[in-house]
């Protein structure tokens, strides 16, 4: 495969600002003689990230799996409740405003009120991802089960298709596409969502995430080892985000490709 | 057999002063005026005429799919409306301007899908007449298993009319299929489709604004302007038709024919339409 310039500035230009920001970073943290505890090196970041990385990466499994038990969640609860609102514009009319306020609402003021409800647990980490990444499920979902194609939805209709084979064999297949495009948004949130949520819990619990740990790195004033924990976060909602990228390129390639004849 | 003269001049499809307006708030466009149309059963009718004249509306109502505001509309004198019953339904089959083809599903798959939605798909004999049509529209078997982002514009189409044709309709109706294809593309399915119409003894109603088109399928011609059928045609050439008519003298002076009367009708119409809101505005 050959790199074409255009393509070499696309890949490398990004990759140029990081390096001239982290040395800036570095020269800056030299040339005022910042203390470590305010702001370290990236140097010693990476250091703190390296002799860290045992315990990082046990966190990070901790509040992958609460992130992705809330983002399963989210695409199971929301699509439900996409498909209830693609078949009565009652309940869509009634809910849709509940569904807005579930995305307006400051995750940071309930986090609280969740705890003390659902305790220093894992249900509550899920319960907060759930919260914050169920919007765009049901939102895409929704739009993507109501925008039919008008010819398709006349194909099932001459046929005398039934509610449940319009919903079953034209709306939900149409609407993948749209559930894909969601989960994407919602794996980002997701991540957030947990580790917000662990915050709070603290280390109350016998509970160990990302969200954890840097609350106690933070109340060690070990600010590198905050960092680093930045970045496995950072790390961690790249890696869920790529997941469910692989999954709907595999799901959905095939239909969408365009790649092909031009005539017989 | 002896009834087959009787058939022949039978209309199979029936429309009288058909009306029907579209309503959006304030404004209304009255689309189909006190129409009138005839199919005769085993015919290939088309609708010509310019873009807006109403000929989708009026396909769409055939189909049952929208209802009209007055005037009958009927099939074997079995009324058409949305709420037709469902043997009525059965008997009519619609292939859409795009290809209309189900993405995520095969061209096999797409092709059942009618059977599939009356609950016929594992019959034996809607199957075999699925794979019976396939091979008709020049599928190889290897195909099959494709989705229809594999195959070409050409392709979809063929799927589409097997599609169509796969409940084995009494009427056919098209809306512009073949719009979006090459010439050469296109008559080789205008061949396909006079080949199923008469393997299949099938009655279409074929919506295009291509003159060459219309006269090469059809039996009749009907020019519709503005919500009326302005003029109708009999086509005078013999079938089977094949590609030598298209470069026949006859078809050329045919062709001429047709476009007068295709411009006439619709400048009639206009001067009409400008005298009667002249009236309504004294």
């Amino acid at each position: 495969m050959r790199l074409t310039a255009r393509q070499l500035v696309t890949v490398a230009s990004p990759f140029a600002i990081f390096l001239l920001f982290t040395i800036v970073w570095h020269l800056v943290v030299q040339t005022f003689s910042i203390p470590k505890i305010i702001l370290p090196s990236p140097i010693v970041v990476l250091q703190a990230f390296w002799e860290v990385k045992w315990i990082l990466l046990r966190a990070s499994w901790v509040t992958l799996q609460a992130a992705v038990v809330g983002l399963v969640c989210s695409a199971v609860f929301g699509s439900l409740i996409a498909v209830l609102f693609s078949q009565s514009s009652l309940l869509r009319v009634a809910l849709y405003p509940y569904v807005i306020f579930l995305q307006t609402v400051p995750i940071v003021a309930i986090a609280p009120l969740l705890i003390i409800w659902s305790g220093n647990n894992f249900r509550t980490i899920v319960l907060v991802a759930v919260i914050i990444s169920i919007f765009p499920v049901i939102s895409n979902v929704t739009s993507g089960l109501l925008s039919i194609n008008e010819n398709l939805r006349d194909l099932f209709r001459m046929q005398g298709a039934t509610r449940w084979q319009m919903l079953i064999k034209l709306r939900i297949p149409a609407a993948l596409s749209q559930l894909i495009l969601g989960l994407r948004v919602s794996s980002g949130l997701a991540v957030i969502g947990a580790i917000v949520a662990e915050f709070f819990v603290g280390n109350s619990g016998d509970y160990d995430g990302l969200g954890t740990i840097m609350t106690a790195f933070q109340a060690l004033l070990r600010t590198p080892e905050l960092m680093a924990a930045l970045i496995a976060c950072t790390l961690l909602g790249i890696f869920l985000f790529s997941i469910v990228n692989l999954l709907g390129a595999t799901l959905l390639r095939k239909w969408t490709k365009t790649d092909g004849f031009e005539s017989e | 057999m002896s009834s087959v003269i009787e058939k022949a001049a039978r209309n199979l499809i029936e429309c009288e002063n058909v009306s029907l307006t579209f309503r959006n708030g304030r404004t209304s466009q009255q689309v189909l005026r006190s129409l009138n149309l005839q199919v005769t059963e085993g015919h290939i009718v088309t609708l010509l005429g310019p873009s807006g004249c109403g000929k989708s509306t009026l396909l769409r109502v055939i189909a049952g799919l929208i209802d009209c505001d007055s005037g009958r509309v009927a099939i074997r004198d079995a009324l058409v409306s949305k709420r037709m019953p469902m043997q009525v339904r059965r008997e009519i089959s619609f292939v859409f301007q795009e290809s209309a083809l189900l993405p995520w599903r095969t061209v096999w798959q797409n092709v059942i899908l009618p059977s599939e939605l009356r609950g016929e798909h594992r019959q034996m004999e809607s199957r075999s007449r699925c794979e019976e049509l396939l091979e008709i529209v020049g599928f190889a078997k290897s195909d099959w298993n494709k989705l229809p982002s594999q195959l070409s514009g050409g392709m979809k189409m063929r799927a589409s009319i097997a599609r169509a044709m796969s409940t084995s309709p009494k009427v056919l109706l098209l809306d512009e299929p073949f719009a979006a294809l090459d010439d050469i593309l296109r008559s080789k399915l205008n061949d396909l489709l006079l080949s199923i119409s008469t393997q299949k003894q099938c009655t279409m109603l074929f919506v295009t604004h291509n003159i060459a088109e219309a006269i090469y399928l059809s039996n009749e011609i009907a020019i519709m302007s503005r919500g009326i059928i302005a003029q109708t045609l009999e086509v005078p050439f013999a079938f089977p038709r094949d590609y030598k008519l298209r470069s026949s003298s006859e078809f050329a002076a045919y062709y001429g024919f047709v476009t007068e009367g295709l411009i006439a009708s619709t400048q009639a119409m206009q001067s009409i339409d400008k005298q009667s809101t002249l009236e309504s505005s004294v």
